[in-house]
């Protein structure tokens, strides 16, 4: 709601109308397969204009990718007798399983904290804890350790200065997907900024699914995991039993 | 070679869990156990998630315990009667472990229970056995000093009602002792993804008095059961079963056992044994010093189902 809005007073502004991304990706779906080791997609486009670019500050380009959000339970260890142990816990309603923000230059720089607000940009915006300081003192350190954590993990990503543009007109980023990736709709955000506004900003999605055994395998355990268990079982009791042939065979 | 597991979600050196399943099965071909107990840990330390490590690591054993007992076989060295009343009690037992494992996942507990479990039990079992084996290992030194070694020893479990005749064993008891044991065991498979066979070999002969003989062939003739029905129960009530990390690591313990095989017959059982212990003890201090020692992250995140 409140980002349609947001949109439709983009829009109206006037300058909106003068610049227009035009976006493009290496590619718009990734297949993790059995070989998968991670992916680079890249991101790239031109800013297209009716009229000469307008005075004011230096265009700049922020470029964010989203993957599918879950809910989240974060806990705390405390020594408790001596031994460390999960303890306190805060859940968190809502947080991106991946999310990688590149840009032009320093993030406070070039966005103002009304745009990020309004838009959603930088990873503390895409966070949603709402109601957590009731679950936990300090509920705050909570979602710096989701950060933290995710970041050491390179789920999420701050890449400044990592979007190269060019003559204020073409731009480009790369972005690396982990291997440790969650299936779903990618989101990736363009957006393109003036004196620390945002002037315009597109959408475009990259699907992330297991493909061929993957699939197979993971579709089974989810669907019919009484037929999983049992073949699962059999391949293991089978293996087993070959081995012992086998090596009956080399021996005699 | 990177390989994606499509359960697990986490991308593996192919070659490592290869190289696991094989020193594994080079341990459990030496030492006469399923090597669940080292599987699952090292499963934890390359960052499979916990879940994931102990049912996997219990279908895993299935296939180590199936040759296994397939050799035993041709020995005459598997007691079915007493095997099918420790699998009853097991059954029970791996029921409840699946159960008690849910539970403590939903709590955020699951890693330090099943960390808990393997400190307290292979502590135990690795002392008592280091214990025993260095005082056999002793008096096997000391010239004339045979240990004298009765048949039956009577105590309260032969006072016991539901008496049963296990032939293969030579024994006449009653069926409650095996079917407590056959409970613990399956209990334990459940929530620490091992066969149990390292609790049960020793159960068999000092509580229950069986022959060395028919000892091992049980074990494993029960074990492949209540792994089995760990598997399936962890299939159907998490789906943590992940296929391809599990037929990597058989392929690779299959192997190692057949190897393990050969280098244990060259061993003396006492020195065997000393070193089994060793092995086991030093898993449990490595777990231990893992809770005792302050993480340097204090938090963990864990994604829920919406």
């Amino acid at each position: 709601m409140i980002r349609a809005l947001a949109l439709l007073l983009a829009l109206a502004l006037p300058a909106a109308a003068q610049e227009v991304i035009v976006a493009g990706m290496s590619q718009n779906r990734v297949s993790i397969t059995a070989d998968f080791d991670g992916s680079e997609i890249l991101i790239y486009g031109a800013v297209k204009r009716d009229a000469p670019p307008p005075s004011g500050g230096p265009l700049e380009v922020i470029v964010t990718v989203e993957g599918p959000s879950t809910p989240v339970a974060v806990r705390r260890k405390d020594r408790v007798a001596g031994i460390w142990i999960n303890n306190a816990s805060v859940h968190i309603d809502s947080a991106p399983s991946f999310y990688a923000v590149a840009t032009t230059g320093p993030l406070d720089h070039i966005l103002s904290d009304i745009d990020n607000l309004r838009y959603g940009i930088t990873i503390e915006r895409m966070i949603r804890a709402i109601g957590i300081a009731d679950e936990a003192d300090q509920a705050g350190e909570f979602v710096l350790a989701l950060l933290r954590v995710r970041t050491n993990e390179g789920r999420y990503r701050v890449l400044e200065g990592k979007v190269e543009l060019t003559e204020d007109t073409l731009f480009r980023t790369d972005v690396v997907l982990p291997a440790n990736l969650t299936e779903g709709e990618y989101k990736v955000r363009l957006f393109l900024l003036r004196d620390k506004r945002v002037i315009a900003s597109q959408e475009r999605v990259i699907g992330v699914r297991k493909e061929g055994l993957e699939r197979f395998i993971f579709n089974l355990a989810q669907q019919q995991p009484l037929i999983y268990g049992l073949l699962s079982l059999a391949m293991a009791a089978f293996a087993g039993w070959g081995a012992s042939a086998a090596f009956r065979l080399i021996r005699t | 070679m990177q390989l994606y597991l499509p359960i697990a979600e986490v991308s593996v050196n192919a070659f490592l869990i290869l190289g696991i399943g094989g020193i594994v099965g080079f341990l459990s071909g030496m030492f006469g156990v399923g090597g669940g107990f080292l599987i699952t840990p090292l499963l934890f330390f390359i960052g499979v998630p916990p879940a994931v490590a102990v049912a996997t690591g219990a279908n895993q054993v299935v296939a180590s315990s199936v040759s296994g007992v397939l050799a035993q076989l041709k020995r005459k060295g598997v007691d079915f009667a007493m095997g099918t009343v420790l699998l009853v009690g097991g059954m029970i037992g791996s029921a409840i472990g699946v159960w008690v494992f849910a539970l403590m996942t939903r709590l955020g507990q699951i890693d330090l229970f099943v960390q808990l479990s393997y400190v307290i039990f292979l502590g135990l079992i690795g002392g008592m056995m280091f214990q025993e084996s260095l005082r056999s290992l002793l008096r096997a030194r000391k010239p004339g000093g045979a240990p004298i070694r009765r048949a039956h020893v009577h105590s309260w479990v032969h006072g016991l009602p539901f008496k049963m005749k296990f032939r293969a064993s030579g024994l006449y008891i009653s069926v409650i002792p095996p079917a407590l044991i056959g409970v613990a065991v399956g209990f334990l498979s459940a929530i620490m993804g091992v066969g149990g066979g390292f609790i049960l070999v020793p159960a068999m002969i000092y509580l229950l008095g069986m022959p060395t003989k028919v000892v091992i062939g049980t074990s494993l003739f029960q074990i492949i059961f209540v792994t089995g029905f760990t598997t399936v129960m962890h299939a159907v009530n998490s789906q943590s079963v992940d296929m391809m990390l599990a037929l990597l690591l058989i392929l690779g313990g299959v192997i190692g056992a057949q190897i393990g095989t050969r280098v244990g017959v060259r061993l003396k059982a006492e020195q065997l044994r000393i070193l089994l212990s060793l092995l086991v003890l030093a898993v449990s201090l490595r777990i231990a010093v893992d809770l005792l020692v302050k993480p340097s992250e204090l938090y963990s995140v864990a994604g829920m189902l919406p």
